[in-house]
């Protein structure tokens, strides 16, 4: 009963919150720091941290698999990390836009960020290859589990590699002294981003539903062969 | 539309057709789902002899 009303409510939230941040981007200040592609911003920053979100939240189940021993965390890890890797390769699409525009380049492989969110993103898109080649069992749970938790590991590393080395193109908007940004842009951050982990979450909660229903589907089958 | 505004459009349109491609799976996912539960039901009275 909770369940389907927290489903509703990121139902909601993505449905009010994505749209709305569009709009505010677009007309209540079009053409922050003079710079009219600047609204790529409220898509791209957020899509990142969702990514970094589901990684996270992928490896949050996989130590609690590895902690309690219940099975069912690793659907529910494996289901965010593939959530993560869509939302990674979105983050890699709309930088990839934005630096066009801005710096006259699709990727520049002299970025810190850029190349840790791509070793990050890859890392974890081998994390299928290692999953799917191990026989399903406890053991491919063990494994992927393991897996998630070695690769959340970069984020933080990726964190702090950019704010000691420093950076050429890639801005750095979060520093220790606060967001480097006008509040009115900082609202529309904050709403986009609540739109995004909506969107997030209720894409979460389908594919885990349907993974689940899968999954028993499969159990009645072979019960009745 | 100015050079700028086209890249923001393009970035946004990247979200939206990740989007629709993620609901047509979504859709082709529940379609197959449902055949497989008329399937396992159509078995199941054949197994009891319903």
């Amino acid at each position: 009963m909770v369940g389907a009303a927290s489903g509703r409510l990121g139902v909601l939230l993505a449905v009010v919150l994505l749209p709305l941040g569009v709009l505010l981007g677009a007309f209540w200040i079009p053409e922050a720091k003079g710079d009219p592609s600047f609204r790529i911003f409220y898509l791209h920053v957020p899509i990142a941290l969702t990514a970094y979100a589901c990684f996270g939240y992928g490896a949050w189940k996989a130590l609690r698999l590895l902690w309690t021993g219940e099975r069912h965390y690793d659907l529910e890890s494996y289901t965010a990390i593939h959530l993560g890797v869509i939302f990674g390769l979105l983050t890699l699409f709309t930088g990839s836009i934005w630096a066009k525009y801005t710096w006259g380049i699709w990727w520049s492989w002299g970025e810190r960020q850029l190349v840790l969110f791509l070793i990050l993103f890859l890392f974890y898109s081998s994390y299928f290859m290692l999953r799917y080649s191990t026989e399903p069992g406890a053991r491919r749970e063990r494994n992927s589990a393991v897996y998630a938790l070695f690769g959340v590991t970069l984020i933080p590393v990726s964190f702090l590699a950019i704010r000691i080395a420093g950076t050429i193109l890639h801005p750095t908007v979060f520093t220790h002294e606060g967001p480097q940004m006008t509040w009115q842009i900082f609202t529309i951050f904050l709403v986009s981003l609540g739109g995004m982990l909506a969107l997030a979450a209720t894409l979460y909660r389908v594919e885990l539903a349907g993974k689940r229903v899968d999954a028993s589907l499969r159990e009645l089958r072979e019960l009745l062969a | 539309m100015t050079t700028a505004e086209k890249y923001v459009t393009a970035a946004y349109l990247v979200l939206l057709a990740a989007l629709l491609v993620y609901l047509v799976i979504i859709a082709l996912k529940v379609a197959r789902l449902e055949q497989e539960i008329v399937d396992l039901t159509r078995a199941a009275r054949e197994k009891l002899g319903g």
